[in-house]
């Protein structure tokens, strides 16, 4: 689960991490009071969206007097903010975050993620600050520091000097930036976090160290003890469908193409939608209605297909495991009656029951086409679609 | 001769009495595993499906001999089930439980490094280890396998059932299947299950079934260039799946550019094994092997 950088900053504040003082603000009367609360004479709105490259895409402006920190919160709340790491349609802002200025002498990078490899958490630091992290591995691998953490044994001071020397600190900042680890690293832990990314974080004027951007993803397997985590959570980011899925403990990506995909099991789902595309499909969506499916899911997920508009066939794959291949085919028949649909459905049915299954939908007398295999079902659907 | 598990093999339920410990252990008594008992806090001295329910693994192994354990417990309390199982004297942990949170994972992963380094963890989020005809740990439907010279290690679960239902039909047959799990953090790798299946005399050809995210498949392609002398074939989930989305599976994420099917696919023909693009080939390539 993603949060909003105020919410992050939030949590920095109380872990001990400097953050500029700044308020969120849902209006611009609101963001005006906020900027004149904290005073000074120049201020940044930083619209607040979950997606990364705010600042190229023209969602983070400063303000010299209050009008322009109206006329800024004005123009940014209530849009879509599309970046490179949004999709076209980009990102709804409800919401600006209004800080004060900090005048800033050098950038620098740092973040904790969950290293695969290693099996630990690592902490990534840079003295390339302020750009794409991971260009900058890619051009510079020599400007990224690496550093992971035990997690039997926990951060240790000489790392954290370690990581500071790499970054060329001085020995007040040194002192700053173990503090600053520490307090991270307990942040990343108590509330089971994921990644955490401070993008610049910055030495000021006055040789300080300050995160001026926070990015913090929560473990959603974690979120059960963290209730006042889950409370951050803000739907409006999501995607409506996927938002819905979730609700039903479906897994529903939506994608760009004209082909539903309805499947049991993840890598099913991603092989059954990569089958799609060899044969010239476009996947519409990924779905995985889980193991322990019943007739009600199949419904509801079948509901959330057709909300998509573009959505113009489905194929539905199942692998009968646990799950009984002639409850599919029930909940398949019952969603098509209570949605009423008249889009046509390929169903490839296999294991468990399968005879049951197929037995079922053929004697609906609806119009669902059998596939016995993937690529067979796959081959249907995409001619289907493209109207041959 | 078969990998990790056989006939012999005694195993335990954690969870035993739950819903889904009930069930499944229902289908692997069903299949010819040798359930002894199975764990449950505060039940001990009652029966559960004739068996005898313990109050904790040490006890169980200590009156029963298990070696074997599969954990049907909770997401919240999994993590100290796998550990339970490791101090308690258990060798093969089969974990099946999904969500477990990936801080526990990390934890649990270096006390078993640390403390039992001999302990073999299979998954979790996983269908967990089968030696068809001998024995079924785990949740994967019984009647699809076949004894035979096939090894299967898999991060998924429906697509370990097609690769089996296929090499069930071209009459290959299964020495033993493996879902390795679709967690980030994990017990076994592709690599500690290929070296097995590479000693093992009964496996005749491996398939390797992975999907996006990670580097695991590209790792096990620099060990079969190595150490494998045995055919594999492999398949990789997600060619199309968009970056930085979690497909379904914890583990199964593209991030930063790392861990897409093309690297897996390209690195796995580099160490010169033989590539199924559809989940559907792979019962036609591994017979190829053996024309």
């Amino acid at each position: 689960m993603n949060i909003h950088e105020y919410q992050a900053k939030q949590l920095f504040a109380n872990y001990g991490i400097p953050v500029p003082t700044g308020h969120p603000a849902w209006n611009a009367e609101e963001a005006k009071q906020h900027a004149q609360i904290l005073g000074g004479d120049s201020w940044m709105v930083k619209a607040q969206v979950h997606a990364g490259g705010r600042g190229k895409a023209g969602g983070v402006k400063r303000a010299t007097n209050l009008d322009e920190v109206m006329d800024i919160s004005h123009r940014l709340i209530g849009t879509q903010l599309v970046t490179h790491q949004t999709g076209a349609g980009g990102q709804p802002i409800h919401c600006v975050l209004i800080e004060n200025t900090t005048a800033i002498k050098n950038e620098l990078y740092l973040s904790f993620v969950v290293d695969r490899a290693s099996e630990r958490i690592a902490v990534i630091a840079s003295r390339a600050g302020g750009m794409d992290i991971e260009e900058v591995a890619a051009k510079t691998p020599e400007q990224i520091i690496n550093c992971t953490i035990d997690p039997l044994v926990g951060i240790s001071a000489y790392q954290c000097r370690e990581i500071a020397f790499a970054l060329g600190l001085d020995a007040k900042q040194r002192k700053q930036l173990t503090t600053i680890l520490s307090g991270l690293y307990r942040l990343f832990q108590d509330k089971d976090l994921s990644l955490l990314e401070i993008n610049p974080l910055i030495i000021t004027d006055q040789g300080d160290l300050m995160a001026l951007d926070a990015k913090i993803n929560i473990d959603d397997n974690a979120l059960y003890r963290h209730e006042e985590l889950a409370t951050l959570h803000d739907a409006t980011q999501e995607d409506e469908k996927e938002h819905k899925a979730r609700q039903f403990e479906l897994n529903y990506i939506a994608l760009d193409g004209d082909i539903a995909c309805m499947v049991n099991g993840a890598g099913l789902a991603m092989a059954t939608m990569d089958v799609v595309d060899r044969h010239g499909g476009k996947p519409a969506n990924f779905l995985d209605v889980g193991g322990g499916t019943t007739a009600d899911r199949v419904t509801e997920a079948f509901k959330i297909i057709l909300s998509d508009s573009k959505v113009k066939a489905i194929l539905v794959n199942i692998f009968g495991g646990i799950v009984r291949c002639d409850l599919i085919a029930e909940g398949v028949i019952h969603a098509i009656k209570e949605t009423g649909t008249k889009i046509p459905i390929v169903v490839r049915l296999e294991g468990t029951h399968v005879d049951k299954g197929k037995a079922l939908l053929q004697e609906s007398g609806l119009s669902v086409i059998p596939a016995d295999d993937l690529d067979e079902a796959a081959q249907k659907v995409v001619k289907l679609v493209k109207g041959e | 001769m078969s990998v990790l598990v056989d006939a012999d093999t005694k195993v335990i339920c954690q969870g035993f009495t739950g819903k889904q410990g009930t069930f499944h252990s229902e289908q692997c008594l069903a299949y010819g595993t040798k359930i002894v008992g199975g764990v449950t806090p505060g039940r001990a001295g009652q029966t559960h499906l004739d068996l005898p329910v313990f109050n904790t693994v040490r006890d169980a192994v200590d009156a029963t001999g298990a070696t074997a354990t599969m954990i049907y417990v909770p997401a919240a309390f999994a993590a100290d089930a796998i550990l339970e199982a490791a101090d308690g004297g258990i060798k093969t942990i089969a974990c099946i439980t999904e969500g477990i949170p990936v801080l526990d994972m990390l934890k649990i992963k270096a006390a078993l490094t640390n403390h039992h380094p001999h302990v073999r963890l299979i998954g979790p989020n996983c269908p967990g280890i089968i030696t068809p005809g001998a024995c079924k740990i785990g949740i994967m439907p019984g009647k699809i396998h076949q004894p035979g010279k096939i090894g299967i290690i898999s991060r998924s679960g429906t697509l370990t059932y097609e690769a089996v239902a296929q090499t069930t039909r071209n009459g290959l047959g299964q020495s033993t299947c493996i879902g390795i799990g679709g967690d980030p953090i994990h017990g076994m790798s592709f690599v500690d299950c290929l070296e097995l299946f590479q000693q093992d005399p009964k496996t005749e050809g491996i398939v390797m079934v992975g999907e996006i995210g990670g580097t695991d498949e590209e790792i096990a392609a620099e060990y079969i260039k190595a150490s494998v002398t045995k055919p594999v074939v492999a398949y990789i989930a997600g060619v199309t799946a968009p970056p930085g989305k979690r497909m379904g599976h914890a583990g199964a994420i593209i991030s930063g550019g790392k861990g897409t099917a093309a690297d897996k696919f390209a690195a796995l023909e580099a160490a010169g094994v033989t590539l199924a693009h559809s989940p559907t080939d792979i019962g036609a390539r591994i017979l190829e092997c053996f024309k």
